[in-house]
């Protein structure tokens, strides 16, 4: 962690702006970074950060602004000038070249030569090196760039930029191309640069990756920065989403509904266990009700929704839906009785990626829709159809394959499985994960819709502040078991996180 | 003249295949993935008919070729809905050699005198059993299915050598001779059998609850289950859907052959596995179709009967054949990463 208090700033740039023609794409953007830290800039699309880095790295000139490195005003006059500086940028769209080696590739532009020869030897003797120090001795100096992955593509744009001597990395949404292995990976080498005294400046508009490595982020929103330099550990995410969307706190999340005393309770679980993973887990919730289950990672949070929809087979206790309890371990079941499960990984437990919308849609009602058991998929495309139009899912094409949906769209598939199937009793694992700011604060707002229909909702986040926004009660789960039930609004971060500590003390 | 053959069916063959992939990429639908199936069977028929001549391009040796496919091709059709749902049906064979077993048993062919539909009924109830078991220990059991019906292979052929004590069964059931002897529009019953087969199947996986079940949990079958489709009691239907398919090709072949014997069908479960993959169901589950199925079948029918035109070894045909297969996996992966599968 870097001390406010903190010496003097490696870069520091003031009222940086930018114009393309009568485009402005930079309107003043305030930034300063530090000598070993990550420093995030978020914001959503077309909001300048391709342009802010395009300046750092020398391909743009800014029209006004200052640009002060290591304490001196600076001219960053092409990327040539940003590598002596010690600036690299490494790019979202790669730019290595196929057809090269790996060690052709990280000494493009700056061979090892003596007296015009390469001196191959010592390339691929560094390149070697290079490469252990990222973690992929893997990748030989002499491998073709074009065989590889995206992901060691990435590798070799770094060790390019490495092979500088450098004391800022930009990297323009690095994770994009990543899976979550992958990812861990990239965040283990941002660690071990900032270690060694290098900054990074990671762009990105995921904000559960900011709250893993960030240490400090400037939010960009019309090519200005709302908020710059905010301490990522002081900063709630709710506040990031409304600088980066530009609308007051309390826009966020929607306003609560009022859940009547004697709204029926349609779900009940009790005393519900599972092996070693959880026990005497005990929620009620009513029609019109969100409850969110807050706790840390590993605390047993989706292994809890798991166990109430079916998916894992409870060791004890009971889940009761409307007042029928459910047999342990059937989906099947749970299902039928008006049980709907979103699950955290929606990818790889929630959709047919490869299959139209619409199959996803009536993943769990296309019997019904069958006559005999013969399908009828013209009358599964107009539902789905209707509940794409209800969900602002755009375009409205039924047929279209999910896999070339966005994260947030992918999230209202689930939604519309469930709305179709008349679902009164919903648990949603993540809801936002991957889900870009704008498309979370509609979802958001879906969520209470449903609710105020008179669906019993439990979100699992593992953003605490998410999960305060959204619901109207807020269960506390610490090693394993349940700790506290208290109104979402009588909590704050620190509420809860003093109840988890607690709980897993006693 | 040999050699020759040989080159220009492999040269036709590796022209065609990697086209077909192109279509792949542009066509979703499963018809625009069979053309370079459709292609590679005529260019087939093409090099049949410059070989072979007439011997080759006539309707009786059309009718020959389409006899050999029907009995592995009813067994591939079962074999696909299982492949679609991302399982594996290795036991098929041996399970096709009981029933035929079962079927010709001496007490099942008197009991039948008068109702020769019996016999049928044997060899199919023998497969839907084989495959209940192989349902249960794989879905209930928690068995992978490589291995369960790999117990069942061997298995199954044991019961129907001791069950035959390793003795041909003579079929001298007059009623399920006669049956099988017609030949209605002059095309042999057994071949209309293969039709209807393959014609129910396309629509079980493409128009049914069923047939979507299937993709569903070969797709992604965790969010199957999620979504409340009861995915273990699916899994144990498809391998008894498996077995009966083994069971109604068993009493083809035992119309063709005449005797009921513990070897028939070895090695079928390898021939329809190609067939399956060859015709583009993915190995991986998810996606299906019975249409390339059938054109797999044909392809390697043809394929035999082009070789023995020419008098070509059977080693020679089995070289081909390996060939084959591995081009048209080769593809499916290619086309399965361009989707953003990754192959482990």
């Amino acid at each position: 962690m870097i001390e406010d208090d903190h010496p003097a700033s490696l870069l520091e740039v003031r009222g940086l702006t930018k114009s393309f023609g009568p485009a402005r794409a930079l309107a003043g953007v305030d930034l300063d970074v530090r000598a070993g830290e990550v420093h995030c800039v978020l914001g959503q699309n077309g909001a300048g950060k391709s342009t802010l880095i395009k300046v750092l790295s020398g391909a743009h000139q800014p029209d006004g602004g200052e640009i002060r490195w290591l304490g001196e005003p600076v001219n960053i006059g092409s990327p040539v000038a940003a590598l002596e500086l010690g600036i690299a940028t490494m790019y979202q769209e790669l730019d290595v070249v196929d057809g090269l080696t790996i060690a052709e590739n990280i000494y493009l532009g700056h061979e090892i030569s003596s007296g015009g020869v390469l001196r191959r030897g010592a390339a691929n003797k560094a390149t070697r090196d290079l490469m252990k120090r990222l973690g992929h001795p893997d990748l030989t100096p002499s491998r073709e760039v074009g065989t590889l992955s995206p992901a060691n593509k990435q590798i070799v744009a770094m060790a390019r930029a490495l092979s500088h001597d450098i004391k800022l990395m930009v990297m323009d949404e690095p994770s994009a191309v990543l899976d979550s292995e992958e990812v861990d990976n990239l965040f283990r080498i941002v660690g071990e640069l900032t270690e060694e005294g290098i900054a990074v400046i990671y762009i990105s508009h995921r904000l559960e990756e900011i709250e893993r490595i960030g240490d400090r982020i400037t939010v960009l929103k019309d090519g200005a920065s709302p908020a710059s330099n905010l301490s990522v550990a002081a900063t709630p995410t709710r506040e990031l989403i409304a600088l980066m969307i530009g609308r007051d706190i309390d826009q966020v999340f929607p306003p609560r509904g009022v859940v009547a005393a004697d709204a029926p309770v349609l779900l009940e679980v009790e005393d519900l266990a599972l092996g070693k993973h959880f026990s005497g887990v005990n929620l009620s919730v009513r029609a019109g009700e969100i409850v969110g289950l807050a706790g840390l990672v590993g605390s047993g949070r989706s292994e809890i929704l798991e166990t109430i929809a079916g998916y894992r087979k409870a060791t004890g206790g009971s889940v009761r839906v409307d007042g029928v309890t459910l047999p342990h371990g059937s989906v099947e079941r749970a299902v039928e009785a008006g049980m709907g499960l979103s699950p955290e990984e929606r990818k790889s437990q929630g959709l047919l990626l490869e299959e139209p919308i619409f199959k996803n849609a009536t993943l769990s009602t296309f019997s019904r829709f069958a006559k005999g058991g013969l399908l009828d998929e013209p009358a599964e495309r107009r539902a789905t159809a209707e509940q794409m139009t209800a969900l602002h899912l755009r375009p409205a094409e039924p047929d279209r394959v999910t896999r070339t949906l966005s994260g947030g769209n992918q999230q209202k598939v689930m939604l519309a499985r469930w709305l179709i199937h008349g679902t009164r009793v919903l648990l949603l694992d993540e809801p936002t994960r991957g889900v870009d700011v704008g498309a979370r604060v509609e979802i958001y707002g879906l969520i209470r819709e449903l609710a105020a229909r008179g669906t019993a909702i439990v979100v699992v986040s593992s953003e605490i502040d998410e999960v305060l926004g959204l619901a109207d009660n807020v269960v506390v789960i610490s090693d394993g078991g349940v700790v506290a039930k208290v109104p979402a609004d009588q909590i704050d971060e620190h509420g809860v996180l003093d109840l988890v500590m607690k709980g897993s003390a006693a | 003249m040999s050699e020759q053959v040989t080159t220009t069916g492999e040269a036709a063959s590796a022209d065609e295949t990697p086209s077909s992939g192109g279509r792949r990429m542009r066509l979703p639908s499963s018809a625009g993935r069979s053309a370079g199936l459709v292609i590679a069977l005529l260019v087939l028929i093409l090099v049949g008919w410059i070989t072979a001549g007439s011997n080759f391009m006539s309707l009786d040796n059309m009718l020959v070729i389409l006899r050999l496919a029907s009995v592995i091709g009813v067994v591939a059709i079962g074999v696909t809905f299982v492949i679609t749902a991302g399982g594996i049906d290795l036991s098929v064979g041996s399970v096709l050699g009981l029933a035929s077993v079962v079927a010709s048993l001496g007490a099942i062919q008197t009991a039948s005198e008068g109702f020769w539909p019996l016999m049928v009924f044997a060899g199919i109830a023998t497969g839907v059993i084989a495959g209940l078991m192989n349902g249960l220990i794989i879905a209930y059991g928690k068995v992978v299915a490589f291995i369960a019906t790999l117990a069942m292979l061997v298995a199954a052929r044991g019961v129907a050598e001791l069950i035959s004590q390793r003795q041909s069964q003579v079929v001298v059931n007059q009623g399920f001779k006669s049956f099988f002897r017609q030949e209605p529009l002059g095309i042999s019953i057994v071949i209309w059998i293969f039709a209807v087969v393959a014609i129910v199947g396309w629509f079980l996986l493409n128009r049914t609850t069923f047939g979507r079940r299937t993709v569903a949990i070969g797709g992604n079958s965790t969010a199957a289950r999620l979504a409340g489709v009861n995915v273990k009691r699916h899994t144990m239907y498809l391998y008894m859907l498996s077995g009966a398919a083994a069971g109604i090709a068993a009493t083809m072949l035992l119309s063709r052959t005449t005797a009921g014997i513990a070897t028939h069908g070895q090695l079928y479960e390898l021939d329809a596995i190609a067939a399956v993959v060859v015709g583009g169901t993915l190995l991986i589950g998810g996606r299906g179709t019975i249409g390339g199925t059938v054109l797999g079948v044909l392809l390697f029918a043809t394929l035999t009967n082009v070789f023995t035109q020419n008098n070509m070894s059977t080693s020679v045909q089995l070289v081909a054949k390996g060939v084959i297969i591995v081009v048209a996996v080769m593809l499916q992966q290619r086309f399965a990463n361009r989707e953003g599968i990754t192959s482990p």
